[in-house]
């Protein structure tokens, strides 16, 4: 039993923490923001080149080789840093869809390496979203009907653009035609596949959330230390520090379940589905409540474009619906809490 | 990152879980807020304690086992989920105890934990007065030293099951002359003493579950010191720490009564989801009871990789207390008109001891350290924020 990371993995995301400081300032993603494509290219080969994008891929294909347990530090850092890409979408969710393919798909040893060199750009087509996130600039799509998996490039699909209040989302509704031809699983081996999908999927948007709320806590920190009124900083006020602590414990209660719902992913436990949807829920509150005490604590500011806590605020009121809305991860959970004969006491925790 | 347990922990589990079934009363034992059933907790006490299993983690020597901190988490587990009874030497064991392992000097150490252990003591902790509750160094009550003695005067009020306890952990100002955090001293106080007088007071249950402790001219040895004189306040916060911490509260607790819970609830779905919000709070009460659980999971690895605990008892404690509150206020809720009964009304049904619990969940997030303070410590000492 060692509920921790090890030396590795947390050097691993100190390095992406550090990276991203640097590489993703408030600043450049307004610059971004702005552009058509809403996506930089450079910033996309510069993750590349830290080896985020081949986390997921096997060795063998020229990836790392790592699990969701790895991802679930390095989306935190993806949040926290507001990176204005589905880069989760290709990196952790294609990728593992692609896997489950199996040893033998050709897909599979076509796409893989290019996720790793960060070139590909792979959009994933989960029935539970409605929208697909980025199809508008994907070289592949993997697209779910009646249960398979379809595979097709850019060329071969409609995409309608839905702008979302977070301008760095590109949400597209995506019209294609099912046929023998694009099918590369069947609904089969589509149902497992498309279940873990999910699984990750979500798991991927919650440690964003995560990140995210611990960037507008920290965001809101800053500006309550420096903000005076009343001839004193506003954080010396209790109102303030109140609605700042409370952002610390749902983080604080949320962490763990988040890591607890990758571990049971990545090795597969019979309940990583109750865990994952536990996760989203958890990250989302804790996600919800950052945006609103932050904006609460920057007064006016908090409401004004110029202002950079909104890019994490807009996101983390995106994120909370995608890949399964509350509703649905709660019937998750109500599923498990209410079925006959659940394991709900105490001693839970063990693998089975 | 490996949820599995070691054959070894496994072993000890059902070692455990063997002992507890043979063990725990069959019969709840009566309140330990009475003088009766502070006894029958206190026999319960002695037969874990030969069992090895009161103190778990505590060296050999000193009657535990040695264990590690996983080893204790799944001692919990099993404890809370056998029902077993309540911790009559809670304040011993699991404030003062730690406390003396880290402040305490050997002579101590070999002359107060193994006592502790086997509950042939049973102690209170002393700290609040009238005028300082929240703020406690705003102590008044007085330790002077004479010669290799103290001599103590004042009073303290809200000392937990004072009434029937053997001995009390107090802080108190040893430098006349001091104020606030400084001069300061943590004594140890046989309730047995000469000028020593406690007078019950009833808590919300009737019962008499705390006490005000009256000290006139009371003398106790030099040798009840804990660490140094005038630095009382240091070890106090040790052991507010341990309060705060995992170690007064484990999470099998809320897990166990999350479970009980959700049984409630589908016990009286018929009538609970008239109220749409009873089946979200049941669902949200059972993940927050999981997400407690997590995180002890998590501190206890960091603990073990050498990491410190810090202001996080703080959030810690915060969490538990607040989780109980919406826990008992569901099932409350969910038992509707019959709420209100005692258990030993005729309409009483499967009342159990929500009402109980309910009535102290409503301590919770007062004592160790009221919630608005402990949020005061996370913005100050955590988040760096201005004093105020
Ligand atoms: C069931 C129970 C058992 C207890 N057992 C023990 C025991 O065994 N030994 C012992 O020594 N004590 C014990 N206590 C006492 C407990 O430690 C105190 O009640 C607690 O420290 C709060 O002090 P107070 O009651 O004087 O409240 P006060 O300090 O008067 O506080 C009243 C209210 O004002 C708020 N407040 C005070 N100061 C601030 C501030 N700076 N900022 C914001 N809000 C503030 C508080 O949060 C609270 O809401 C027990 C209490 C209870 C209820």
């Amino acid at each position: 039993m060692d509920f921790t990371f090890s030396e590795q993995q947390t050097s691993f995301r100190d390095a992406v923490s550090r990276f991203l400081m640097t590489e993703a300032a408030p600043e450049m993603l307004r610059e971004i923001w702005e552009t058509d494509a809403g996506r930089s290219p450079q910033l996309r080969a510069k993750i590349a080149a830290q080896g985020i994008t081949g986390l997921s891929v096997p060795v063998k294909f020229g990836g790392l080789g790592c699990d969701d347990v790895d991802w679930s530090l390095i989306t935190q850092e993806l949040g926290y840093y507001c990176i204005p890409d589905s880069l989760a979408d290709t990196a952790c969710v294609a990728a593992g869809l692609l896997r489950g393919l199996g040893e033998n798909s050709a897909l599979a040893a076509e796409w893989l390496p290019g996720i790793v060199g960060g070139a590909a750009r792979i959009a994933v087509g989960h029935p539970v979203n409605s929208l697909v996130a980025d199809a508008h600039m994907a070289d592949l799509l993997l697209l779910h009907h009646q249960g398979e998996v379809h595979a097709l490039t850019r060329g071969e699909v409609e995409v309608e653009l839905n702008p979302s209040i977070d301008q760095s989302r590109r949400l597209c509704r995506v019209s294609w035609t099912p046929g023998a031809r694009t099918r590369v699983a069947d609904a089969e081996l589509g149902g497992k596949v498309w279940a873990e999908a999910l699984d990750r999927g979500a798991l991927c948007v919650a440690g964003q959330l995560l990140g995210l709320a611990q960037r507008m806590l920290d965001l809101s920190v800053d500006y309550a230390a420096q903000r005076k009124q009343f001839g004193r900083p506003i954080g010396a006020f209790q109102a303030i520090k109140h609605h700042l602590a409370d952002v610390v414990i749902r983080i604080e209660f949320a962490l763990p379940v988040l890591y607890a719902a990758a571990h049971a992913l990545a090795t597969q436990r019979s309940d990583r589905s109750l865990r994952v949807a536990h996760a989203k829920l958890a990250c989302g509150d804790a996600a919800g409540l950052a945006a609103r005490n932050g904006l609460q604590v920057h007064g006016a500011m908090g409401y004004a474009w110029e202002t950079d806590l909104q890019m994490f605020m807009k996101r983390a009121w995106a994120l909370d619906a995608s890949w399964g809305d509350r509703g649905f991860h709660k019937a998750r959970v109500a599923d498990f809490v209410l079925s006959k004969d659940a394991p709900l006491g105490p001693g839970n925790v063990g693998d089975v | 990152m490996d949820f599995s347990y070691t054959a070894g922990q496994q072993a000890f589990r059902a070692e455990v879980r063997d002992w507890l079934a043979a063990h725990v009363p069959r019969q709840r034992l009566a309140s330990f807020d009475t003088r009766e059933g502070f006894e029958q907790h206190r026999a319960w006490e002695h037969q874990l304690f030969e069992a090895r299993l009161s103190m778990v983690t505590w060296p050999e020597a000193l009657g535990g086992r040695g264990c590690d901190l996983v080893e204790w988490l799944i001692f919990e587990e099993e404890y809370w989920r056998a029902d077993a009874p309540l911790r009559v030497n809670q304040n011993g064991q699991f404030l003062l105890g730690p406390t003396l392992m880290q402040f305490g000097t050997e002579a101590q150490k070999q002359r107060f934990l193994p006592r502790i252990a086997s509950s042939q003591d049973v102690w209170a902790q002393a700290w609040s007065e009238n005028g300082a509750g929240s703020d406690l160094a705003a102590i008044r009550a007085k330790a002077v030293r004479d010669g290799d003695h103290f001599v103590i005067n004042g009073q303290k009020i809200w000392a937990s099951r004072a009434l029937f306890a053997d001995w009390i952990f107090g802080i108190f100002r040893s430098d006349p002359l001091s104020d606030r955090h400084h001069g300061l001293s943590y004594v140890l106080v046989p309730l047995s003493a000469r000028g020593v007088s406690v007078r019950p007071i009833k808590g919300l249950n009737g019962l008499d579950s705390f006490a005000e402790i009256f000290f006139d001219e009371v003398r106790v040895s030099a040798d009840n010191l804990i660490g140094v004189e005038g630095q009382g306040w240091q070890v106090a916060m040790a052991t507010a720490g341990f309060e705060r911490s995992l170690l007064l509260r484990s999470p099998g607790r809320y897990q166990r009564t999350a479970q009980k819970l959700v049984q409630l609830y589908q016990r009286h779905r018929a009538g609970a989801d008239r109220d749409p919000l009873l089946r979200e709070a049941v669902l949200q009460a059972w993940m927050d009871a999981e997400a407690y659980n997590l995180a002890a999971y998590h501190t206890v690895g960091k603990a073990l990789l050498g990491e410190q605990p810090g202001v996080e008892a703080s959030a810690n404690k915060i969490f538990w207390s607040e989780l109980d509150l919406r826990i008992h206020e569901t099932a409350l809720r969910i038992l509707g008109e019959r709420g209100e009964l005692l258990p030993e009304a005729p309409a009483a049904g499967d009342v159990d001891t929500w009402l109980e619990g309910y009535l102290f969940a409503q301590a919770g997030t007062i004592y160790a350290g009221t919630n608005e303070i402990q949020r005061n410590i996370i913005a100050e000492r955590m988040l760096g924020l201005p004093k105020a």
